[in-house]
């Protein structure tokens, strides 16, 4: 029997008491795509640093045609011919295509490069991945991240690569170029390359996958054929119990009208856009990436500058600062969490009443404990996992990290919310909490603006979606009269 | 979590390290003067004169930012001291003067007035340019510390300026005179005939007031906490609807308030003021809040600490002088306990990567 490409086997890993990984076994086959599949906190990254050398492995072994394999660093995973594909691209921004391409490959060892020798292979490889038309002297830092994807993906053939890891590559993508990466992965499997594939997304592991592994709690909880398990069984194994309900309905009335924007467009924006939105009411907006809707929203909230239009909030007109429109009641969630959205340094407490300490004033000085109390009361109806308020927000999970975020706005006591993305690269179980915590403030009688990518949350979330493309808010309809293939096909017309 | 907090005592660990290594080695080679009262004094006397501008750079350093004019910023403020009391209408020196009706005392206290307010216009100028342009602050309190220096030389004709002993009121005198104690501005407590504790240098009552005051301020009040939002992640301060132009002005014109009353600190202890004594000071300035824990990225510093890394720097160079080490070897020692500083400050934020391959692969042969 031929070896498989790659197996792990029993791969044991802790970190002080925490223990990552829980004797996981894996195997790819050459020419299959297997995808990993998990929960974040599952143990998904770990094991890809074990794999690329980053963390070295308490016990079991690793075997990569046969041969054993323990890496020391990223060198050693190069030279087995294993290369990563992060969430975050690894490219040199200001370098040509071609000197991306050449990084850290051995020349002819006097520390020379021969350019034109190896301008084939390198237009080769291009032509691989669909890149055929680009020019190997153009600078990295000016193509799409599309194309900066697929430039990673050609760097690691131009290393002669046998397995290729995905982490999570479609989370940054516009909707057509995940069907051209879809394609190259094809034609990368055909050429025996073994491939394994991180994502949340379930539709997608469908679309791409072969076989599957599921990882929970740092334990490979289920493994097989992809075509022989239903979404929902995934879903249970990755949360380790049933999710009935993906998308919690908590029934809410939606009531007078109580945002009003009229024909506003932002500094960054290209073209106005009018609409109204009811207390009580979920209003979804959807459109790829770069349609305009981040634009739209951070113009509401008065971090882009409002170039023309009128914002009307429960019949007052809403100018000027960030702080005025947050005193007027809105509030926003931003989608870039990490940079953004939470300081990353500072404690959860610190996180959850950032920008609205006023209250807590008495007699020019911060009472810190009734801040904390508040603050930490906040915290536990949230449920954010943590030891203590004290605790750094960079040491959170990423979903706990984004209910920290929804706390702040929450102990801001906002009347209209804008969430942008707020379920972007955060495990199933968390996702159905904020769906229900969407719900809940509805049914409160707020207003909630929630921006996604993703359509079967918009879908099942929102009582009315809108639909931009090219920067404009091209439709709004009743979300039971909109379906994911009417929304794309609105959201990708090219009509002005 | 206990761990944390030990962490946090750190700089005060370090300074009791250095203050015991100087005491032995002043035990053995040296003439036991070291733990003297008087040297105490001494010691506490030259580390207020780095602390109080060091208050401010904390917090500058606390916003994300730094102040590279610090330096040239103070004697400046120390400089317009000097000029303003060298003109003094004072009836003991100028007759002429005296006559022409300008009380003394309303002279010193414009001449105070006008060094604080240099030290908050040097400061608010930085802060302007900083949240105006855009521009790096290093970058622009780079090009403020040249300007600064200029306008110092201009205003004493590149030279230095001496103000007339007679013109220099007692109190501000008597504000820095380390070691006699006897000249102190405050005299130590006395109950029921009885001397309580030890005199302490009135420049260290001024430095504890401001220490006290700076702590409360960045601790208790919704502007301490915007200045640690704003450094931690600038971003994230905007999305929370705090001004951060406005904070960061705020933030250097109050750490030039810090500077002017160091440029007091300074003209009390030499008496003149000379603008070019100013150049390096800023970084001495620096490494007492990197000493004592300020993070040059932003959204970490303390007060407290601050005061010890100006104490830490303090003991070395009087224990070094004590020791008869020479003052190049005191400046060696001095940067290498700063860059160790930073180092084991690093480790408890979990990098140097290095540190901990080497642990946990040691651990791993060991198994």
């Amino acid at each position: 029997m031929a070896h498989k490409l790659l197996q792990m086997k029993d791969i044991c890993k802790r970190f002080g008491p925490t223990v990552a990984l829980d004797r996981v076994s894996l195997d790819v086959t050459a020419g299959e795509v297997l995808a990993l599949i998990g929960e974040n906190g599952a143990g998904k990254s770990t094991l890809l640093k074990v794999l690329s050398g980053a963390h070295r492995a308490d016990s079991g072994h690793i075997t990569i045609q046969g041969a054993t394999y323990r890496p020391r660093g990223p060198l050693d995973a190069r030279n087995a011919g294993i290369a990563m594909i992060y969430q975050e691209l690894n490219l040199a921004p200001d370098l040509s295509v071609e000197d991306n391409l050449l990084l850290g490959q051995s020349g002819t060892g006097s520390g020379m490069l021969f350019r034109k020798q190896q301008r084939d292979k390198v237009i080769e490889t291009l032509q691989t991945v669909g890149l055929g038309s680009l020019n190997p002297t153009a600078i990295v830092g000016e193509q799409s991240v599309a194309t900066q994807q697929l430039i990673e993906v050609s760097r690691a053939l131009v290393s002669n690569a046998k397995i290729i890891l995905f982490d999570e590559p479609t989370s940054s993508l516009p909707q057509k170029d995940v069907a051209q990466l879809f394609e190259i992965i094809s034609r990368l499997k055909k050429s025996k390359i073994g491939i394994v594939y991180i994502s949340h997304f379930l539709e997608e592991v469908r679309n791409v996958a072969d076989s599957y592994s599921v990882l929970r709690d740092g334990q490979a909880v289920g493994e097989g054929r992809i075509s022989e398990i239903s979404d929902s069984e995934i879903i249970s194994l990755m949360v380790g119990r049933d999710v009935k309900d993906l998308y919690p309905q908590i029934p809410h009335t939606p009531g007078a009208t109580r945002l009003k924007v009229n024909g506003v467009r932002g500094y960054h924006s290209q073209q106005k856009a009018t609409f109204e939105v009811r207390a009580g009411e979920i209003f979804g907006l959807a459109g790829l990436v770069g349609s305009g809707r981040t634009e739209l929203v951070r113009t509401l909230f008065g971090l882009d500058h409002l170039v023309e239009g009128s914002i009307e909030l429960d019949g007052r007109i809403v100018t000027g600062s960030v702080k005025k429109r947050m005193n007027a009641g809105l509030g926003m969630l931003s989608e870039d969490r990490k940079r953004e959205g939470l300081a990353q340094e500072l404690p959860i407490i610190e996180n959850a009443t950032m920008g609205s300490l006023r209250r807590y004033v008495n007699r020019l000085l911060l009472n810190l404990r009734e801040r904390d109390g508040s603050a930490s009361a906040l915290i536990r109806k949230v449920e954010v996992k943590a030891h203590s308020g004290y605790q750094n927000v960079s040491e959170l999970s990423g979903g706990n990290q984004q209910k920290v975020a929804i706390a702040r706005i929450l102990h801001q006591d906002a009347k209209v919310l804008i969430m942008d993305e707020p379920t972007k690269g955060i495990d199933v179980g968390t996702k159905a909490e904020i769906y229900r915590m969407m719900g809940e403030l509805a049914a409160d009688g707020k207003t909630v603006i929630f921006v996604s990518s993703y359509l079967p949350e918009l879908l099942s979330v929102c009582d009315r979606i809108g639909v931009m493309a090219r920067g404009n808010l091209r439709e709004i309809r009743e979300a039971e009269d909109w379906t994911e293939d009417s929304i794309m096909a609105v959201a990708t017309s090219s009509e002005r | 979590m206990l761990n944390k907090q030990l962490w946090k005592l750190g700089p005060l660990i370090a300074l009791i390290v250095i203050v015991g290594l100087f005491w032995a080695a002043d035990h053995t080679w040296g003439q036991g003067q070291f733990l003297s009262l008087r040297n105490f004094r001494v010691i506490t006397n030259s580390a207020a004169l780095i602390a109080v501008p060091a208050f401010g750079m904390t917090i500058i350093i606390i916003s994300g930012g730094i102040d590279l004019s610090a330096g040239t910023a103070l004697t400046l403020c120390g400089t317009t001291l000097a000029l303003m009391l060298k003109h003094a209408p004072n009836a003991t020196v100028d007759a002429a003067a005296a006559s022409s009706g300008v009380d003394f005392s309303l002279w010193v206290a414009f001449a105070l007035l006008l060094m604080t307010a240099t030290g908050a216009t040097c400061g608010f100028v930085n802060g302007a340019l900083i949240s105006g342009t855009k521009v790096v602050p290093f970058i622009v309190t780079l090009g403020t510390m040249t300007i600064y220096l200029g306008i110092g030389q201009i205003l004493s004709g590149e030279s230095t300026v001496y103000a007339p002993k007679e013109n220099i009121p007692d109190w501000l005198s008597l504000c820095y005179t380390g070691r006699i104690a006897e000249n102190y501005l405050i005299p130590p407590l006395n109950l029921f005939g009885f001397e309580v504790g030890f005199k302490i240098p009135s420049s260290v009552y001024i430095t504890l007031i401001l220490a006290v005051t700076a702590g409360i301020l960045m601790r208790y009040t919704v502007f301490g906490r915007n200045v640690f939002a704003l450094g931690s992640s600038e971003s994230t301060a905007r999305l929370c609807g705090i001004n951060a132009p406005l904070t960061i002005m705020s933030v250097y014109t109050l750490a030039g308030f810090f500077v002017a009353i160091g440029g007091l600190l300074y003209f009390a202890d030499v008496k003149n003021g000379n603008p070019s004594d100013g150049t390096g000071k800023e970084l001495e300035i620096i490494a007492a809040v990197v000493l004592g824990g300020g993070s040059l990225s932003g959204g970490r510093g303390s007060i407290v600490g601050t005061m010890i890394g100006a104490l830490i720097i303090t003991v070395i160079r009087n224990g070094c002088g004590l020791l008869s080490i020479p003052n190049t070897y005191t400046l060696i020692i001095i940067g290498c306990i700063i860059i160790i500083a930073v180092v084991v400050d690093q480790l408890r934020h979990g990098s140097p990567e290095w540190f901990f391959r080497l642990i946990s692969r040691r651990r791993n042969t060991n198994w």
